[in-house]
């Protein structure tokens, strides 16, 4: 009686169920151990309430040519200045917790199980992927709105707040993807847990928290080319006005480039045969 | 009739044979795990793979259940080729290994609509199964408890029914009874049996004799990757020399008074006693018994000794087992 349901629907229609039934399982480990989800969100809250009320009165006088329009300096000026790249923070915080739940299940038993099974490969990574999604962007609108309550005053009009939200979905299935990864090829969950530390360091290193031009020589050059800055200053423009240039150009290449290839060594490692328990 | 098997054989009998193997090797770098084993089990059969820690049991068990594969060699499992069509392997079998492999994060009764609805059965039809899988292993109280709160024996239990969810044809099963206690093991038993008497195909990896004697139609012994005797458990325990009679007595003249009327095959001054060949037969001991009562000697105690895998170890290898 069990198996007559596994004849019917062909292949690509199975990995779509098996897929919702991965999901619906990491969903579940998120809403029952509600934790790493608030760990993930604690620290973009407090880097924002840092930044904006110890930092900001300062650091917002000393805005150069980088300040929005119509912003004269001060914590105010700074809240806008700084919002995009907390909002980048929440994302590659949550990442980071993406890649401790990947490397946490595959210690756990039932992902041996579900290779002896009948079920769709991919589904498993899906699970993680989508859920991890799904994660991050309730942590991008709780972050938003801290944003919003603490001073952070964007004057984006409908077109460009659905702008925003997509350039933050394509990082988000980048860095996603890419702690998939680091997920899957951590020895142990500690490793994973620290490798991607450097996505919390990147928009630190770029034009989210100080102008670029404000920069020494090596680190100037450095933070003009790494990927986080066309990301942080597509959010910006979109968001409070400034100019966005080609960024967008990169920021779409950046993303798109690193979603796939993060994606093709995931399923790579995933599918490579595992080592015996 | 034991048939030691080796790369001789001719092809994978598939003939009634629920699994077969043929030439099975694996190797992980340099070390070599399978160095070309055999496999046949009839349908409706349990076959033991018996064998101490590191003999590769639960290599085996990888390969013939798709979780690795093979080096080189052959399988069919329910008539399917795990190396042409892997998921038509995997819709006939069940697996349960050595580490539980449940969701500890999920509740029992969640586990087991986890994995029907990885089956795609109905809900309603995945929900009467689960509740049917709980009440049979006595898991209903525990149902909506997290499975990581769960005992070492309620886990494996829960593993085994996760992995009966499909009425799976072909049942593997790693060392089900390894750190559970005597009761609970009497209960693993006797699901076993249930399992074999609705006509499911089960092998088994065991450390320990009298669970292949328990149940087992017939046990390959594994040792250092090769299987170096087949047959039922009987025919076995025919060949292990191990068996054996031990005579304790108080003093060295009674020790002296049995050894010339006895036929020991060893005599131990020191702690004063005999050991002599045989069995655990009543015939055999009211015989031995007779023999000292006739030469009026007075023997302290008397223990019989029974194979065990040491002796099944060194009687088919030569070499001490685990």
């Amino acid at each position: 009686m069990a198996a007559t349901g596994l004849n019917t629907g062909d292949t690509r229609s199975r990995a779509l169920v098996h897929a919702r039934i991965m999901l619906r399982r990491n969903l579940r480990h998120m809403q029952r151990y509600p934790s790493l989800t608030l760990m993930i969100m604690l620290m973009p809250l407090v880097f924002l309430l840092l930044f904006v009320y110890i930092f900001g009165g300062t650091l917002g006088s000393g805005l150069g040519g980088g300040m929005p329009a119509g912003v004269h300096g001060g914590r105010a000026a700074y809240a806008d200045y700084v919002a995009p790249a907390i909002i980048l923070m929440a994302v590659a915080a949550a990442a980071q917790g993406t890649a401790i739940a990947v490397a946490q299940d595959m210690t756990e038993g039932i992902i041996g199980r579900f290779r002896t099974m009948a079920v769709a490969r991919s589904s498993v990574l899906t699970g993680h992927f989508v859920g991890a999604t799904i994660q991050t962007l309730i942590g991008v609108a709780v972050v938003t709105a801290a944003a919003l309550a603490v001073g952070f005053r964007p004057h984006a009009n409908v077109a460009e707040w659905l702008a925003a939200f997509g350039v933050v979905l394509l990082l988000t299935f980048a860095v996603t993807w890419l702690c998939v990864g680091l997920g899957l090829s951590a020895k142990s969950v500690e490793t994973a847990s620290n490798s991607p530390m450097f996505l919390i360091l990147l928009p630190f290193l770029g034009s989210g928290f100080v102008p670029t031009s404000s920069l020494p020589a090596g680190v100037r050059w450095f933070a003009e080319y790494q990927p986080f800055t066309p990301v942080n200053e597509t959010l910006r423009g979109l968001l409070t006005g400034t100019k966005i240039g080609d960024n967008l150009i990169i920021t779409i290449a950046w993303c798109v480039g690193v979603a796939v290839l993060s994606y093709v060594w995931s399923r790579r490692l995933y599918e490579r045969e595992p080592k015996p328990l | 009739m034991i048939t030691t098997t080796g790369t001789a054989t001719t092809t994978v009998t598939t003939t009634g044979a629920a699994i077969a193997a043929r030439g099975l090797r694996k190797s992980f770098g340099e070390k070599t795990v399978l160095d070309g084993i055999d496999l046949t089990v009839q349908q409706g059969t349990i076959l033991a793979l018996l064998g101490p820690n590191g003999a590769g049991k639960t290599t085996a068990v990888h390969l013939l259940t798709t979780y690795l594969r093979p080096d080189a060699g052959e399988i069919r499992i329910a008539g399917q080729d795990p190396a042409q069509n892997p998921q038509a392997v995997r819709r006939a079998i069940g697996v349960t290994g050595q580490f539980s492999a449940v969701d500890g994060y999920l509740t029992g009764r969640e586990n087991l609509m986890l994995m029907a609805d990885l089956h795609l059965l109905p809900k309603k039809a995945g929900r009467r199964r689960a509740e049917e899988l709980l009440d049979r292993f006595e898991l209903t109280e525990a149902g909506d408890k997290p499975a990581q709160t769960y005992s070492g024996g309620m886990k494996r239990k829960l593993d085994l029914a996760m992995t009966l969810v499909g009425n799976p044809t072909v049942i593997f099963l790693d060392e089900p009874t390894t750190g559970l206690d005597p009761r609970s093991r009497r209960t693993m038993w006797d699901i076993i049996r249930g399992l074999v008497a609705e006509g499911t195909t089960i092998l088994l990896t065991t450390q320990y004799l009298d669970e292949a004697d328990e149940l087992a139609d017939r046990v390959a012994v594994l040792d250092g990757g090769r299987i170096v005797a087949e047959g039922t458990p009987a025919e076995l325990k025919a060949r292990i020399p191990g068996g054996h009679i031990e005579l304790a007595f108080a003093d060295r003249a009674e020790l002296d008074a049995a050894a010339m009327v006895l036929a020991a095959t060893a005599c131990d001054d020191e702690a004063l006693t005999l050991q002599l060949a045989g069995d655990d037969r009543i015939s055999t001991l009211r015989a031995l018994l007779r023999q000292l009562d006739d030469a009026s000697v007075k023997a302290e105690s008397l223990t019989v000794h029974t194979p065990d895998l040491d002796d099944v170890f060194f009687g088919l290898t030569g070499k001490k087992g685990a």
